[in-house]
């Protein structure tokens, strides 16, 4: 019995020693990620609490140990018997977690979706950190700027059928069509489907294929360190140059050497940030998720709500932020 | 005679401690999440954790019986895609819902009975081999069906399975559906001579055969109602999710054997019941419960479960480490 005691004893105090009390002053908002231990997820975590800590709501961050939609089903329940007053997430799946964000819409919670949406009928709004034509029209501009508005260039995308992808690719050959790109010619567009040594291969046929080649624009971080290994390997650093989007700690290496100068893509503490803002303004009244809605989000400045592709409404969070050799190094460890 | 009183006074015995143990477990459990979480003592709350995953409860209960007999199947996680996939894409291609949640209970029972008939036609081929490469091949099948689409859209009546309730009352569909399979497995195992027989596998399984317990047959049976248990199982969670893909359940087999095992039941067969893997799926809800109530991070939850499942299943070892002597020397 004594031992009986004991192991009761033990696990009482680790559930003690775990515990993390949130009690509630103005609203809580529970932050559920694709999984934790994951460095973009816990940046996003780390807006969210700022933005929260800004309005005075209370901050949970949870997450599932494998990034699983059954795991954020549980958590989601756990935060429902909490009476959370919202829940952020980015969703594991587009639909799965409907029915149960539906429970959640029922004991009126407030339901922001960001990064990876969940199915309208699940949210209230999502927050969209991909603008996709400024994502087409800055990748473009840079690499206009890297080889002097002048020769050819080449688009390295992950698979051909990948929306996202697509969606850009379409709004580069718009911005091309402006007079100030006609020295600039787009000779070919291939695919890595997201695969480091087929990306990499593609880039090394790329160079063999068109001697002249002066740029490459790769929309995808798969894509986008495996071109930079290329033109490393190939020795083209300097007469091939290289922008895209691409995780800063994949790519600090490459903008060291010069392989590619500046990349793109989301700030994922600003994404947490304005996701967490919304949820706060959504818990008190400002905003109630409908297109046309105008709000302040804190040191992000003005939103507007508009209609979301999937016959949703979202946020769009700005333009994507440029790593260059300036702040590389601050950012390289961070995600 | 006296031998068999003996030793089913014994089984009673054991059996009895264990089911005691997780009681208290349970109470004590309770009571610290009481206390750390003032909304820890609500009934809705609780009903609703008990239901979150009752789908792992359903495949609990007929892996109780694989356990016992001193088996092991660890393609039960892929039976459930293979199940909720062909369910889903047979009601996408016109066939009304009820007659697609047939095809989910026909694609588990067929799934677990070719798992049997190879291991019981077979000899030497051990269960974990046949079910490891069942695992892969069935959830494969199911990615090559579907690949990464979901399928989606069932009839509204379909998500009552998983989130309704009953009447006006706050206990969940899902729960009362599970209470009845439970007391039929209860029933089956602990009242009826073919669950004798199913003991009788796992603790001598040369003596079962020689006292003309129809092993083959058995085994057969078994695996196939371990299946049959997988596709209640996918019915239940296609429901919860609202939609299916080929990666769902990930992982479930190893949760579904470790609950197994925290209610008494020995991977070596011969030992446990159905009351307490019962026990021990409520202590495991309301350990992680409690746990999610506070916001225990992912990770630190799976630590802490492992160390209670270790230490819930060594305890009896302890006490009994006189008792277990005893019996080494009389099976000697």
């Amino acid at each position: 019995m004594k031992k009986l005691i004991t192991v009761l004893f033990l696990v009482a105090s680790m559930v003690v020693f775990f515990s993390v009390s949130a009690f509630a002053e103005g609203y809580t908002v529970g932050m559920v990620v694709k999984n934790v231990g994951n460095p973009f997820m816990d940046a996003a975590g780390r807006g969210g609490e700022e933005a929260c800590g800004e309005l005075g709501n209370s901050f949970i961050f949870q997450g599932p140990a494998t990034p699983t939609v059954e795991g954020q089903i549980e958590i989601i329940e756990n935060l429902i018997a909490q009476k959370v007053d919202a829940i952020c997430i980015t969703a594991n799946d587009f639909d799965a977690l409907v029915p149960v964000l539906q429970k959640a819409k029922g004991n009126n919670i407030k339901v922001v979706s960001f990064d990876s949406a969940v199915a309208p009928g699940g949210r209230h709004v999502h927050v969209n950190q991909a603008d996709a034509e400024l994502i087409g029209k800055l990748q473009v501009q840079a690499i206009a700027e890297m080889i002097g508005y002048e020769g050819e260039i080449a688009i390295l995308s992950a698979g051909a059928t990948m929306t996202n992808q697509n969606t850009w690719i379409e709004y580069m050959k718009e911005e091309l069509k402006d007079p100030k790109y006609e020295k600039i010619e787009l000779v070919t567009i291939v695919y890595g489907d997201d695969l480091r040594d087929k990306s990499y291969n593609e880039a090394m046929g790329l160079f063999k294929s068109y001697p002249n080649l002066k740029g490459i624009i790769s929309p995808t971080t798969v894509g986008l360190s495996a071109t930079a290994k290329a033109i490393t390997d190939a020795g083209l650093v300097g007469k091939v140059k290289l922008t895209g989007l691409g995780l800063p700690s994949e790519m600090a290496e490459w903008v060291h050497n010069g392989a590619c100068e500046a990349f793109f893509l989301w700030n994922p503490i600003d994404l947490g940030y304005l996701a967490s803002y919304v949820a706060g303004l959504l818990c008190d009244g400002t905003i109630t998720g409908e297109v046309g809605e105008e709000f302040s989000a804190g040191r992000m400045g003005d939103y507007t709500i508009v209609e979301a592709e999937d016959g949703g409404t979202e946020v769009l969070l700005g333009p994507p932020f440029r790593f260059d050799a300036s702040n590389i190094d601050e950012w390289k460890d961070i995600y | 005679m006296k031998y068999r009183n003996s030793l089913s006074n014994r089984k009673l015995n054991i059996v009895f401690k264990w089911e005691w143990l997780l009681v208290i477990l349970i109470i004590g459990i309770s009571i610290v999440n009481g206390r750390l979480s003032p909304h820890f003592w609500s009934y809705t709350g609780i009903m609703d954790s008990l239901a979150v995953f009752l789908e792992k409860g359903f495949m609990v209960l007929s892996m109780t019986l694989v356990l016992i007999i001193g088996d092991i199947d660890i393609s039960v996680a892929s039976i459930v895609a293979l199940s909720s996939v062909l369910m889903a894409m047979s009601y996408k291609l016109g066939l009304p819902m009820a007659v697609a949640i047939l095809v989910a209970l026909a694609t588990g029972a067929g799934c677990g009975y070719l798992n049997g008939l190879l291991i019981s036609l077979v000899p030497g081929l051990s269960a974990i081999i046949v079910t490891l490469a069942g695992s892969s091949i069935y959830r494969g099948i199911a990615y090559i069906l579907l690949g990464d689409q979901a399928i989606g859209g069932f009839p509204s009546w379909y998500s009552y399975l998983a989130w309704g309730y009953v009447g006006k009352t706050n206990i969940p569909f899902v729960m009362v559906v599970f209470v009845g399979c439970a007391i039929i497995y209860g029933l089956l195992l602990h009242r009826t001579a073919w669950g004798r027989k199913v003991y009788a596998m796992g603790i001598n399984p040369v003596a079962a055969r020689f006292s003309g317990v129809p092993i083959a047959q058995m085994k057969q049976i078994i695996f196939t109602l371990n299946g049959l248990m997988a596709g209640i199982a996918a019915i239940f969670l296609t429901s919860k999710l609202g939609s299916s893909r080929p990666n769902i359940a990930t992982g479930y087999e190893l949760e579904v054997i470790a609950i197994a095992v925290l209610g008494g039941v020995s991977p070596s067969g011969g030992k446990g019941g159905i009351v307490g893997v019962c026990l021990a799926l409520i202590l495991m809800r309301l350990l992680r419960y409690g746990m999610g109530l506070v916001n225990v991070p992912g990770q630190v939850m799976m630590v802490i479960i492992g160390i209670v499942l270790v230490g819930v299943v060594m305890l009896p070892n302890i006490f009994s480490s006189r008792g277990g002597k005893r019996r080494t020397k009389e099976i000697q």
